[in-house]
């Protein structure tokens, strides 16, 4: 039921490929990769290729991080590449940031993105704005990573989706995989780019297993900055969304694919910058948009999206106003029932899209 | 009558002090005073020893030497210095209520002593970091008047093209210039981080001021630095007021030089050069020995208030200030020991003082007749080393456009 469920996420259909190895040549070896291998993977592979990146944050060495997203590097790479540092994340983040600028390439780990509040000043006064405070003398190639939004029962505190706020600043590229492919061919993408990257996780995503293509288990795979992915091809209607919520849109199509509405699904994999390019495409296309997210609707992602479609070409393509869908105006709350209905869910995704197309 | 080589010199000297005296009287006398005046310039003291104030130490089994050894050579290269960054402060200041400077201008005049005073302590390949009270550091890094003054005219020729302004310059192994109080410290800490990384034996000379050295986010430096042992030294810059708070009223405690707890310490006159130049040797060799890191915490005063649109004088008197300035003028100082030394010539000093203004003159006609940035660079410089990107302009169908 997971290899079929991965087959409907990848796009693919299971009969398709079987028929193909049959009646042409060898289809290509793909693997079930969780997210958090991906992630292993993409570190491990940069650690390697560039004696210069090294990874520093809480838990990341001896304890293997603390959602296992480095595990075994630390053995591998020892403690000059693999840093364990003090709950101090103002002073750690600011140090790998003034690392970054005398020649190495830092991947700083936050535990959550709600951490980096803390050091919030050093990720945009200190990394994103400098390139252009001094008229490209100085580069900051550093990684800022880490779990973004809600997990499952940690409440307020630490449930907050980053997005909007990194994506509201120059000066930084702001990531948002939601597949392995997508974690693994971003992250190196991100640890090779000159620049600040903020590349903002999910915990709930790190277990799950995705088809991954040979292309992509290859040591230099990268996954270009910026360009969003049609992760299922629809005329009907267009979702965007990103992270985990790329999930719920292919699940939400998968039910509506049953009453013959299919369902275009874009993974926009990049929230700064944001690619609209492909969004209008696909609206022109359908005519018809819905945007969902994990987190707040005041300033999101999906505002972005709705005004810049306002104001670009697709707007004269739309039969209906953007619907976006995303998490309750509140802090989240503990219990599950609550918790449960603080975020979108498929029923909603699903409801929107006939609100949209007046079903 | 025998006379010591000694003696013959200071004869030669008082007479061609005479005689250069007399020069602006005399037209004639002064043909005579440059002749003996150069023919006494090979006769000058070449190196000679001073006493200076022993630091006070905090964890450290011995000190900084209390004799420091200084050249002519370098005696002039050190007064030149630091006239160029008094005169430079002074005429940013008079382009600052102009109103050809605007925004934030936070001068250092008083101060030179510590600019000069570290680099002499350090080497150009080592590093440095310091807040936005930053403009006699970016000179001693390596950028010329000419290109401080564009940058603080907002002008294309300027250090940064503009883009900056007087808290964000930067150069080889100096990174600015930085708006935020304390920020710096931390970001100090990376750069000595990348040192020993890299297995260089460079050290990051990392700068705060008195105000900022109560910011957690310092003492989250001192921890790593100390853990790691990062070849960092932690300067910090104590001129007694923190914009208009005195250090008795923002400190538990304003002896900064221990406040790094487990980190050993040095207090410095911070307003004689030698004394800074021979604690920042000091420390570099204690860091550069793996033994880091280390504060140092330099006694110094500026004369202007903490900006240009603080007059400096409500929570200061003017007599304290006039009082620095006849007792302990680091340029003054060091000028009187020169002179007193026979290092130097009354006259070689104006000479240089003349040279330093016409500099300055000149630097600062550039800074108000170069042009502003063109609008098509607007953009740029928003990434590093990247693809060409358009950005939004005011309006949504403005599309600017961006290159590395």
């Amino acid at each position: 039921m997971a290899l079929l469920k991965s087959c409907v996420r990848s796009g693919r259909n299971v009969f398709a490929v079987i028929l193909r190895r049959e009646l042409h040549k060898t289809a290509p070896a793909l693997v079930q990769v969780t997210v958090r291998d991906a992630l292993t993977q993409a570190m491990d592979e940069e650690l390697e290729r560039d004696e210069r990146v090294f990874l520093m944050g809480e838990e990341v060495a001896q304890y293997d991080g603390a959602y296992k997203v480095s595990r075994g590097l630390w053995k591998k790479y020892g403690d000059k590449r693999i840093i364990d540092t003090p709950i101090t994340e103002m002073g750690f983040a600011g140090i790998a940031v003034g690392s970054a600028m005398a020649g190495l390439r830092p991947i700083c780990e936050f535990m959550t993105f709600n951490f980096s509040m803390q050091a919030i000043d050093q990720i945009i006064n200190s990394a994103a704005k400098t390139s252009y405070m001094s008229a490209g003398l100085q580069s900051v190639p550093i990684v800022f990573r880490g779990p973004n939004g809600h997990s499952a029962g940690v409440a307020a505190q630490h449930s907050q989706c980053f997005a909007a706020w990194y994506g509201h600043c120059p000066g930084l590229k702001v990531l948002s995989p939601w597949s392995a492919e997508d974690a693994k061919g971003l992250l190196k993408a991100a640890i090779r780019d000159d620049n600040p990257v903020v590349f903002l996780e999910n915990e709930l995503l790190y277990g799950v297993a995705f088809e991954v293509s040979e292309e992509a288990q290859s040591k230099d795979f990268v996954v270009p900055i910026g360009k969003a992915k049609v992760e299922r091809q629809g005329t009907r209607i267009t979702l965007v969304s990103h992270s985990r919520y790329v999930g719920h849109c292919l699940d939400a199509a998968a039910v509506l694919a049953k009453e013959g509405i299919e369902c275009e699904v874009i993974n926009l994999r990049s929230i700064r910058p944001l690619d609209m390019e492909t969004i209008e495409s696909s609206v022109a296309k359908t005519n018809h948009l819905v945007t969902v997210e994990g987190g707040w609707p005041q300033f999101g992602v999906g505002a972005e999206i709705c005004a810049r479609i306002m104001e670009g070409p697709a707007f004269n393509y739309l039969d209906a106003p953007v619907i976006r869908v995303t998490g309750v105006d509140i802090p989240m709350p503990y219990a599950k029932i609550l918790e449960d209905n603080s975020v979108p869910q498929i029923k909603d995704i699903i409801i929107s899209v006939k609100k949209s197309l007046n079903i | 009558m025998l006379l010591s080589v000694n003696s013959m010199q200071k004869m030669l000297t008082i007479i061609s002090n005479v005689l250069k005296g007399s020069a602006s009287k005399n037209g004639a006398a002064s043909e005579v005073a440059r002749v003996v005046a150069a023919r006494t310039y090979a006769d000058f003291t070449a190196e000679a020893t001073f006493d200076v104030k022993k630091c006070d130490t905090h964890r450290l089994d011995d000190a900084p030497p209390t004799k420091s050894v200084l050249t002519r050579e370098d005696a002039l290269k050190y007064y030149r210095t630091m006239q160029v960054i008094r005169r430079m402060e002074l005429k940013a200041d008079q382009l600052y209520k102009q109103k050809i400077i605007r925004g934030f201008c936070h001068l250092s005049d008083g101060q030179e002593a510590c600019a000069v005073g570290i680099e002499a302590g350090i080497k150009p390949t080592d590093h440095l970091i310091t807040s936005y009270r930053a403009h006699g550091y970016t000179y001693t890094r390596g950028v010329s008047a000419r290109e401080i003054l564009a940058e603080l005219t907002g002008r294309r020729g300027g250090c940064a093209k503009g883009k900056g302004g007087s808290m964000h310059m930067y150069a080889n192994n100096f990174y600015g210039g930085n708006g935020i109080v304390g920020a710096q410290v931390p970001l100090g800490a990376g750069v000595a981080l990348a040192c020993k990384y890299l297995d260089t034996d460079q050290v990051c000379a990392t700068l705060y001021g008195d105000g900022a050295a109560n910011q957690g986010q310092i003492f989250e430096a001192y921890n790593m630095a100390s853990l790691w042992k990062l070849p960092c030294i932690f300067i910090c810059e104590n001129n007694k007021y923190a914009m208009g708070t005195s250090v008795e009223r923002s400190s538990a405690s304003t002896e900064y030089y221990k406040r790094g707890d487990f980190i050993p310490g040095l207090r410095v006159d911070g307003m004689d050069i030698l004394c800074v130049k021979e604690a920042t040797k000091y420390a570099a060799d204690l860091c550069r020995a793996g033994k880091g890191p280390i504060v140092m915490e330099l006694q110094t005063y500026r004369y202007h208030g903490h900006s240009m649109s603080d007059p400096g004088v409500s929570y200061r008197t003017r007599e304290e200030i006039q009082e620095v300035r006849s007792k302990s003028d680091p340029i003054s100082l060091l000028k009187d020991r020169m002179l007193a030394n026979n290092m130097a010539s009354v006259e070689e000093l104006k000479e240089i003082d003349v040279q330093v203004r016409k500099e300055i003159e000149e630097a600062a006609q550039f800074a108000t007749t170069d042009p502003e940035p063109p609008l098509e660079e607007l953009c740029n410089h928003i990434f590093y080393n990247d693809a060409p990107l358009e950005v939004r302009g005011t309006l949504p169908w403005t599309k600017l456009k961006s290159i590395s």
